[in-house]
């Protein structure tokens, strides 16, 4: 398959004049801004400590002093959900840097050597994409042991291939335009050719690329503390605490339904912010218009 | 009666005028030519009669086709007209087409739509239809797929889409602007007995005023959506009362003044090319086997000497822009040597060629693609200060850059500004500093006016001309269009099939021809005084 | 096109026994000596020493890497340590649960998101379309095994229409059986069709941006016969290509949501031999899943070319 990337002509300020009239976008960094706020909160400060268990206050509904309820040792689901963020962000977005980090070096360079040196790198990306990311989590944390920090290892392997593919794709779109060409003319290498004309031209790829994987990293991880691989207790996390919640669904069903929605809304956010972006940088999307 | 009426046509998209009072009629077979530059609204002005407009478009005045009052007419209305009574080209070949059906299922498509006809009748008419255009089933079967069919014949495939059930009126948006000269000369033949046979009327549409002159009867002249002058095309042309009409001829005809020619064979030559091969690998048929390899530049020798301009002209896919990669060591030759200044630069290291790449620079056909969207241009201008040895302070840097923008006509303060701030025009004008900002002795120029408008082109080519003449820099000018290589070169190669069939001085060579290849390319190409002349003969 | 199809078939089997190997190697690094679990903490050295020497555990690696590819050849991948049984009777069993499990959800997420694509991309910029895309938008934000939750408590718990979890098996009838496989088959399915409808949307716009519809519209075809006879072939490949990439999503997925569901499929078997360490069990499934994503690649791979003459006749 080919890929089609057109490169916005625009200035800052144009851009930017855009994004404030797009919906998407301003919703998605709306969204976005507010959960790493209460993330970043939740260091300082949460409604009430989420270490400490009180019995007597356990699986109480959503009400005036617990706006979310609690949970079944009597911990507030807010705080809980709040700390949870942090966890939920970290590994997400750590992810998403070892993905970026190493997948579009080696998808540039695939793309910059063509031959022999792509052919490899790309069948070692399907390799990578024939094993099923979340089993292969479960598989590596199962080797490694349960924990956040292994969880992101797990989640960040498999945005390496994501990323290399796309930026081999965008680099592909670029090298034979005629300013490259211009640019060969006058002496530069690959290296740097790639350095300073490539990618920043398929930074805007990599950075919509990017919000998805992230949008991703917390789906997974949150998968991956359901199934009790992810961050260990009493730290909570989003899908540990579903977990927690699965047996009590039918007495306490807002042990479920309010961490799932944190989830959702981080998720929509970051998933909205990065079609905004789309939508601002790519003329082609906005041709559609 | 005329067939196509338009009167006091104004379009908008949102609240951008296109088009302001447009006024033109086509009569059955007769063949109107709109002429304008980009921008001019020719092609939104097709797509009104068509109602194929983008959606925020918004149409006022009259539109009559053959007594229906178009921009009145619904969906349905313009469904049976289009395709039946109403054809169109396009101007790109290669897109034009579904690449996931045949050409039979294409051009059958219309046939069967509009006449409810059976699969095996429509099939048959469409085999006719591609037969007529020049792709006779026996070569041409109604199975092939577009992309195995090459631009030309893709475009003859549009041609029998458009014409299959013989519509009244055809339009052809710019029909031949992707294509080379000759095929473009077979593909106006074609229109031209299309047109006879059938009573058709032709909107033609174009930017270019020797081919509207060779085809139209009368011409409209458009300009920012206004209609400058109508008329009788060899009337309206020969005298050129309108001012606009006037600079539009004379962009077309002119030549640039080089008051000092160069010589091929004073002094030492620049650049030597002896007995260069390019071969590429044959496709692979399967995992063991590949097809034989294509040559694409077959034994060419040539030489260029310092200060000297020389065309390589010829038809697209005959290996020039090959070879202008190799000479630039932007591509490897299969063997053979190519010199410069006396030094070999075939089979040498990118840091061996840092001294040739000094004075060695290119431009490019597209004004668009050859800049960095991304960057600045004074970093643009600069990109060839790579190969000097001594990298200059960045003070000595912007004053080398503005200095090579003066020269080319552009300010200091343009340096600060990315290249979608400039025009085509200027575009160009920025890849000639950028070319000449290391003071090369050797600019290879692919196509470099072939994606401008004519007033745009002539301004271009004095440029070419007079850095020519002020700075001694010797041009490979790379082409397919004649009258480029007749306005600013000394010399001319004409290639084909991957070898140089003809060289000598370029009015000899385009005067009296000798090879085929020359002859066809010189036959092929339309030439303004030639049409107008012509036309004046025939009404006496 | 028979090179291009050779081409895949290689790719493919080079993968494959990649994978194997990659699948082999990892298992190996893993701590923990099974013939030690396989007989208990009470057992002697030597008695460890024998059941490895009987396992072939001993052997060099090589050789015990082209016993086990061997083994899995013939479809023979060794005794489960924990339940002293053949794997293969293992992935039987459970397999009749997993597979149903995860085509249901493919074939329920490509009918809901193709026509909505469709429907979407005829008529962007518009209400339905507003509408369509913004549920998608959240369908694609929901994780399934939530999704899962939601609608075992609104189903199961609340309407009391299907079971809350649990798989009474072939043998007590179809429709028991399919019904106890819905609600997970739905919570499978609705997150994928989400993203499946924004691609095929997607692809169509850019389909229908196209030179040949204009050509295609030119001809007389009205929109609706332009989309359907132009557009839409050529926007399946994207299509397909995500099409493929959802089958190991969901093959995964299913790993989750059989674990919400109590559904004894292979998802649930491969989670509890890991926490068991029944590493033949988990190098066996792994194996299994591995290789049925890469045999989807291959059959998206050869649809490719069904789908794009271009390819029959390139490489």
């Amino acid at each position: 398959m080919t890929l089609h990337v057109d490169i916005p002509e625009e200035t800052l300020a144009g851009i930017l004049a855009k994004a404030f009239r797009n919906r998407s976008f301003l919703i998605g960094l709306v969204i976005t801004a507010l959960v790493a706020a209460v993330a970043i909160l939740s260091y300082v400060w949460t409604p009430y400590d989420v270490t400490r268990l009180v019995i007597s206050d356990k699986t109480q509904g959503p009400s005036l002093t617990h706006w979310f309820g609690t949970d079944h040792f009597g911990r507030d689901i807010l705080s809980m959900i709040m700390v949870g963020a942090r966890n939920s962000i970290a590994v997400a977005l750590v992810a998403v840097g070892i993905g970026m980090g190493v997948g579009v070096p080696l998808g540039a360079f695939a793309a910059a050597r063509g031959g022999l040196v792509d052919e490899v790198l790309m069948r070692m990306n399907d390799l990578v994409f024939a094993f099923p990311a979340l089993l292969s989590a479960i598989m590596i944390t199962a080797i490694f042991g349960p924990g956040a920090i292994n969880a992101i290892i797990a989640i960040g392997i498999f945005n390496i291939p994501v990323f290399a593919r796309v930026a081999r794709a965008g680099a592909l779109a670029i090298w034979p335009r005629e300013f490259i060409l211009a640019a060969r003319a006058a002496g530069k290498g690959s290296t740097l050719i790639t350095i300073e004309h490539i990618l920043p031209n398929i930074a805007t790829l990599l950075l919509v690329q990017g919000t998805i994987q992230f949008a991703l990293g917390i789906l997974a991880e949150a998968g991956l503390s359901y199934v009790g691989l992810g961050a260990q207790p009493p730290m909570p996390s989003w899908g540990r605490m579903l977990f927690d919640a699965q047996t009590r669904m039918v007495v306490a069903p807002w042990m479920a339904i309010f961490p799932g929605m944190a989830i959702v809304v981080t998720v929509l956010g970051l998933n909205l912010l990065g079609d905004g972006i789309a939508d601002i940088l790519d003329p082609k999307s906005r041709r559609q218009r | 009666m005329s067939l196509l009426e338009i009167e006091n046509l104004s379009l908008a998209i949102g609240d951008t005028p296109i088009l302001k009072g447009v006024e033109l009629s086509v009569a059955p077979g007769e063949v109107m030519g709109l002429v304008g530059e980009s921008g001019s609204g020719k092609s939104m002005t097709a797509l009104t009669v068509m109602q194929l407009l983008p959606f925020a478009a918004r149409a006022t005045g009259r539109v009559t086709f053959d007594g229906i009052d178009i921009l009145a007419a619904s969906e349905d209305q313009m469904c049976a007209l289009r395709g039946d009574d109403i054809g169109m080209v396009f101007q790109e070949p290669m897109t034009a087409l579904n690449p996931v059906k045949t050409i039979g299922e294409q051009v059958a498509e219309g046939i069967r739509w509009h006449t409810r006809s059976s699969r095996a009748e429509a099939e048959d008419r469409a085999r006719k239809m591609l037969d007529r255009v020049g792709l006779p089933a026996a070569l041409f079967p109604l199975s092939r797929y577009p992309h195995e069919l090459s631009g030309g014949q893709r475009q003859r495939v549009v041609i029998a889409i458009a014409c299959a059930l013989k519509p009244k009126l055809l339009i052809a948006d710019e029909p031949t602007t992707a294509l080379d000269v000759v095929l473009q000369a077979q593909i106006l033949d074609l229109l031209r007995d299309l047109v006879v046979e059938n009573r058709m009327g032709l909107l033609l549409i174009s930017h270019d005023l020797a081919v509207v002159t060779e085809m139209a009867d009368r011409i409209t002249i458009l300009r920012h959506g206004e209609v400058m002058e109508a008329g009788d095309t060899a009337r309206t042309l020969s005298e050129q009362l309108h001012p606009y009409t006037r600079q539009l001829a004379q962009a077309s005809m002119h030549v640039p003044a080089r008051p000092r020619v160069h010589e091929a064979g004073q002094g030492k030559p620049l650049l030597q090319v002896e007995g260069v091969t390019r071969d590429y690998p044959g496709r692979r048929m399967s995992l063991f086997k590949r097809a034989t390899a294509v040559r694409a530049v077959d034994d060419v020798s040539l030489s260029i000497a310092p200060g000297q301009s020389v065309a390589l002209v010829g038809r697209s896919g005959c290996g020039k822009s090959t070879l202008a990669r190799m000479i630039l060591a932007l591509d490897r030759s299969t063997s053979g040597t190519i010199r410069f200044r006396g030094e070999t630069i075939t089979g040498k290291s990118e840091a061996e060629l840092k001294p040739a790449r000094r004075d060695m620079q290119v431009v490019f056909q597209d004004p668009y693609g050859s800049f960095d969207p991304r960057q600045k241009v004074e970093k643009l201008v600069a990109e060839p200060l790579h190969v000097l040895d001594k990298k200059p302070a960045p003070a000595e840097r912007r004053e080398m850059v503005a200095h090579a923008l003066h020269e080319v006509g552009l300010g200091p303060r343009d340096m600060d500004k990315y290249p979608h701030e400039f025009s085509g025009g200027q575009r160009q004008r920025l890849s000639i500093a950028r070319a000449i900002i290391t003071r090369p002795k050797l600019v290879v120029a692919d196509e470099p006016v072939s994606a401008l408008d004519v007033s745009i082109r002539a301004q271009i080519l004095d440029l070419f001309a007079e850095l020519n003449q002020k700075l001694g820099i010797a041009y490979l000018f790379i082409t397919h269009d004649l009258t480029v290589a007749r306005a600013i070169t000394d010399e001319v190669l004409v290639m084909h099939d991957g070898r140089i069939v003809e060289r000598g001085k370029t009015s000899e060579v385009l005067d009296h021809p000798q090879s085929e290849a020359a002859k066809a390319l010189v036959a092929a190409a339309p030439d303004l005084h030639r049409a107008i002349a012509r036309r004046l003969q025939e009404q006496g | 096109m028979t090179a291009y199809l050779l081409k895949r078939l290689i790719i493919a089997l080079a993968t494959l026994v990649l994978a194997s190997m990659v699948v082999f190697a990892v298992l190996e690094i893993i701590p923990g000596d099974p013939a030690r679990l396989m007989l208990g903490l009470n057992a002697s050295a030597d008695q460890v020493e024998v059941l490895r020497n009987q396992m072939g555990l001993n052997a060099p690696l090589a050789i015990r890497y082209l016993h086990w590819a061997g083994g899995l050849l013939s479809l023979d991948f060794g005794r489960s340590y924990t339940y002293s049984v053949p794997v293969i009777d293992l992935v039987r069993e459970r397999i009749v649960v997993s597979l149903p499990l995860a085509l249901i959800a493919l074939a329920l997420s490509t009918i809901i998101a193709i026509p909505v694509g469709l429907y979407s991309a005829s008529r962007r910029g518009r209400a339905g379309d507003a509408i369509a895309m913004g549920a998608t938008q959240f369908g694609v934000a929901v994780p399934n095994f939530w999704f899962a939750l939601m609608l075992i408590y609104l189903f199961a718990v609340w309407l009391r229409l299907v079971p809350a979890g649990g798989f009474p098996g072939w043998s007590a009838g179809v429709w028991p059986a399919l019904k106890s496989l819905l609600l997970p088959a739905v919570a499978l399915a609705l997150p994928q069709a989400a993203i499946l409808a924004r691609v095929a949307r997607s692809a169509l716009i850019e389909v229908l941006n196209e030179d040949y519809i204009r050509t295609a519209r030119a001809k007389g075809l009205p929109y609706r016969a332009v989309l359907w006879r132009h557009a839409l072939r050529n926007a399946m490949i994207p299509v397909l290509t995500i099409l493929g990439l959802q089958f190991a999503f969901l093959l995964a997925g299913t790993i989750i949501i059989e674990n919400v569901f109590y559904l004894p499929g292979l998802g649930r078997l491969v989670f509890q031999a890991i926490t068991q360490r029944d590493l033949i069990v988990v190098e066996s499934v792994v194996m299994l899943l591995v290789a049925a994503v890469i045999a989807v690649n291959l059959i998206v791979d050869l649809s490719y070319a069904v789908v794009d003459p271009r390819l029959r006749s390139r490489q």
